[in-house]
């Protein structure tokens, strides 16, 4: 009973949080195609400001292509074309003048499998911010990002080690904390925990309730249950389409498609 | 009891036979190469070896076989190919890094691939017929080690382009993202992270590039190297002679003391190759392991 009314004011505060909720990202009616073969088509929808946001949908429907068009990342795959635009709080992301350095550098990435660079932990984190300019004390930064990641301790005696040397789980907490020390403003993550053990996907969705105060998330999950766990919103996708758009517990108990239901349900996909 | 039927069993066999046969095979080819150069290398330095001493490093050639030394061929080799890891390596790299980093891949890169590696077959005689045309006339650069170096680095170049591209190709893409995804330029990315991780890659191509400059001798003929050089070069626009050039000098010539002269300097061109390669090898196994 408790549950339920804790549920339902919680509920109440998305609600009326969504009415007034300024977007981080807003996408309409958008097209990515890779050398003339569509792969997401006419997605409109809008991931709101320190709210998690789960993309679900089964292998090769688009979700990873709809997440690296969200920091250009597909700039660097050759033939990909987008229509349809996506606004970054006030500015067109695909615009003119924008500089799609200047967009990573506030929408930042983790990937599916832990990519850290073949140096020391301390230097992996610290790249980034130096050829940005960063000023302040460098070592704080490093033990800042590195607790927010919920790394510091494991790795607070060994900062100049490679990063190589690190468990799977362990570098894609490095991962995170690489792409934290930049201090972005929205954080994709593309299947983040695929590759890992059930004990360090429980740290990363640890971390990702801690992370939501702060910074706007989207992550591309294939794990139902991560999905509903950790996420505020949820978009389902199938060949190419967003299907359906909503409130986590919405679309996980009260789907307003059959092939909604079907998914999470699990009879198909 | 056996796992498999017989008629399994004796193909098995078979299999393995061939196998065997083959390996073994492939062991006396590869012991028969290596005995060839051994009793190569025994005769040169049967022929060489009593020859080699301090006299025969400090002189100038000589007509005299008993005075004659490879003084001015060492430091012209040396010389030489200092001029050509100072052209070739940046240009070789920097051509590769483009090619491969920031070049649009499609028609055009192709045939400028292509291109690269039917240079790389090119006979030597034809870039010291290039060189002579251009450096030595053109550019007015006269037989200098200058011209000898700007044509070397010419032929040496397909092959340290080839094995750069090759290692810089070999870094994993993810690296080459991640870099991005934290708002790096393509050149900050290509800096701090391609170029490091695909370095012990490219030294060894230059390693081989050069390796194979430094016992080149027909394009140095070509544009003209002197083969009686009683001075050391002080600079890079003087004339020079080479190591391979006074080996070939001494072996043209009638007597048997002059080829064993050409022996002696055989040993100190594989010695100088050796250590060059040795200091090359020891830089690339500790960047690797600093990498790592
Ligand atoms: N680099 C690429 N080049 C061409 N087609 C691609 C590329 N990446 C993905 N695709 C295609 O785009 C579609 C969507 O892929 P993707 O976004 O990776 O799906 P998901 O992440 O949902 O599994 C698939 O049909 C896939 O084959
Ligand atoms: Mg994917």
């Amino acid at each position: 009973m408790a549950d339920l009314a804790i549920q339902g004011k919680a509920k109440s505060m998305n609600a009326e949080s969504d009415s007034k909720a300024i977007a981080a990202l807003n996408l309409d009616n958008v097209s990515i195609s890779y050398s003339d073969t569509p792969a997401v088509k006419n997605v409109s929808c809008r991931f709101l400001r320190k709210k998690i946001t789960s993309i679900i949908g089964p292998s090769g429907c688009g979700k990873s292509t709809l997440l690296r068009s969200l920091n250009r990342m597909n700039d660097f795959i050759d033939g990909v074309s987008l229509e349809g635009r996506i606004m970054f709080g006030e500015e067109d992301l695909y615009g003119p003048d924008v500089d799609s350095v200047e967009v990573r550098r506030r929408i930042g990435m983790v990937f599916q499998k832990p990519n850290p660079f073949p140096k020391s932990i301390y230097n992996n984190i610290a790249w980034g911010p130096s050829i940005n300019g960063y000023e302040d004390s460098m070592d704080e930064l490093v033990e800042r990002s590195l607790k927010q990641a919920a790394l510091w301790e494991e790795v607070k005696d060994r900062l100049h080690d490679s990063a190589l040397n690190l468990s799977g789980g362990q570098q894609q907490r490095l991962c995170i904390a690489r792409a934290l020390a930049m201090e972005p403003e929205i954080l994709l993550m593309d299947e983040p925990c695929s590759a890992l053990d059930p004990i360090s996907t429980a740290h990363i969705e640890d971390l990702m309730f801690e992370l939501k105060t702060r910074y706007t998330i989207i992550i591309v999950t294939h794990n139902m249950q991560q999905a509903s766990r950790i996420s505020d919103y949820t978009a389902f996708m199938e060949l190419g389409h967003l299907i359906e758009f909503g409130d986590t517990e919405q679309v996980f108990t009260k789907p307003g498609k059959k092939r909604t239901e079907e998914y999470v349900t699990g009879r198909f996909g | 009891m056996s796992l498999i039927s017989e008629k399994d069993r004796q193909k098995l066999i078979k299999r393995k036979r061939i196998a065997f046969l083959f390996s073994k095979l492939c062991a006396l080819i590869t012991w028969t190469s290596v005995l060839l150069l051994a009793v190569l290398l025994y005769q040169v330095s049967s022929d060489g070896f009593g020859w080699v001493d301090w006299q025969f490093l400090s002189s100038f050639p000589s007509r005299f076989p008993e005075r004659a030394g490879i003084k001015s061929a060492i430091v012209g080799t040396l010389w030489l190919i200092g001029l050509v890891a100072l052209i070739s390596i940046p240009v070789g790299v920097s051509s590769a890094l483009y090619l491969e980093e920031f070049a649009k891949p499609g028609k055009l890169n192709k045939f400028i691939e292509v291109n690269i590696s039917n240079l790389a077959g090119v006979p030597s005689i034809v870039y010291g017929i290039l060189g002579l045309a251009i450096f030595v006339r053109f550019f007015a650069l006269e037989r200098s080690l200058l011209s000898g170096a700007l044509t070397m680095s010419l032929l040496i170049l397909p092959v340290i382009i080839i094995a750069s591209r090759e290692a810089i190709r070999s870094v994993p893409m993810s690296i080459r993202y991640a870099a991005f995804s934290l708002g790096a330029t393509r050149w900050q990315t290509t800096w701090a992270h391609v170029l490091p991780a695909s370095f012990p890659g490219i030294m060894t191509g230059v390693i081989l590039a050069l390796s194979r400059a430094i016992g080149e001798t027909a394009p140095l003929i070509m544009i003209g190297a002197l083969t009686f050089v009683a001075f050391l070069p002080a600079g890079p626009m003087d004339s020079f002679t080479a190591m391979p050039i006074q080996i070939y000098n001494w072996v043209s010539r009638p007597q048997q003391e002059f080829h064993d002269l050409a022996a002696a300097g055989i040993i100190v061109l594989l010695i100088v190759l050796l250590l060059m390669n040795a200091t090359a090898i020891y830089i690339r196994n500790k960047t690797e392991k600093r990498l790592k």
